[in-house]
């Protein structure tokens, strides 16, 4: 089986990431660009069983900080 | 007075910190990331700065779950003193010993040069050589040294005296300028700029001498 989990900065965490590269749509032209954030994604393979709690355990030791990220899980 | 270096790979402070250390008059040993326990008797874990698995996942997060770092949460746990220095801090609050976590700095530049800090409290072994209020040159070297911390968190640290430095000209984004936190028993500090730089005047400066003259000679007296 495969999980899909996606990390974000929180809202309200300032991306500064996500801010530069609002401001390159912006000189590319694109207009109306309100906001961007970046994240990331990580594919995981698990073996078959894997429950989405132990996912989640997963990202609350590792693979998200949580004092500053959040995350949610997609199990494929 | 003993102290143990923490060395990742990808570490590349270690040893400036064993000679700062040395030079302080520690007797010093340096640890393996995949050793399980600190040598005996260790007053002092000091966790140095650098790349830490090449900053993969986040800076510092790899390195929190390795086998010494449980050993090194152990020694907090018990009272012991420990010093986190640049990628150092990062380990720290990934481990959770201290609070908030360091973000890509506002500018997105990796910032490499000295800046000026202002003491924020001379109440802590590391800061005891200092007074409060002390403009001190340390350099910074860091790509991720933005540190945030929610609003709740922010008002503990300042009601509990816990910020250790704060940067005279904020060069990364920090909240409220803050460059060093100390734990709650104010045991174990973390912090962006470099000490262990600043302390032969072939680096430009030595005022980083105090910290580790200070850190050494309040625990050797304990």
């Amino acid at each position: 089986m495969k999980a899909r989990v996606y990390v974000m900065l929180k809202n309200g965490v300032l991306d500064p990431q996500g801010e530069a590269v609002r401001h390159a749509l912006g000189s590319l032209g694109f207009d109306g660009v309100n906001g961007v954030r970046q994240g990331k994604v990580i594919e995981l393979d698990l073996a078959d069983g894997t429950s989405e709690a132990t996912v989640d355990t997963m990202c609350q030791k590792l693979l998200a900080n949580t004092v500053i990220e959040s995350y949610r899980i997609e199990v494929l | 007075m003993r102290a143990a270096v923490i060395v990742f790979p990808g570490s590349n402070c270690d040893r400036d910190m064993a000679v700062a250390l040395r030079a302080a008059g520690a007797e010093v040993s340096m640890v393996w990331h995949k050793d399980a326990s600190l040598p005996d008797s260790v007053d002092l874990v000091a966790v140095p700065g650098g790349f830490s698995f090449g900053d993969y996942l986040r800076c510092g997060a790899i390195a929190a779950q390795s086998p010494i770092c449980k050993a090194v949460v152990a020694h907090a746990d018990r009272g012991g003193y420990v010093l986190g220095v640049c990628n150092g801090f990062q380990v720290l609050t990934e481990t959770g010993l201290l609070p908030g976590a360091l973000m890509r700095n506002a500018n997105l530049k990796f910032i490499c040069k000295t800046v000026d800090l202002k003491v924020e409290t001379s109440a802590s072994a590391f800061t005891e050589g200092y007074n409060a209020g002390d403009t001190v040159g340390y350099p910074v070297a860091h790509h991720d040294g933005n540190y945030s911390v929610d609003d709740e968190m922010l008002s503990a640290l300042r009601a509990e005296d816990r910020i250790a430095f704060t940067y005279r000209d904020n060069p990364n984004g920090s909240v409220a300028d803050i460059a060093g936190v100390l734990s709650d028993n104010r045991r174990v500090l973390g912090m962006m700029p470099h000490p262990e730089r600043a302390v032969d005047a072939g680096h430009g400066g030595t005022d980083g001498q105090a910290l580790f003259r200070g850190l050494v000679g309040q625990l050797a007296q304990a």
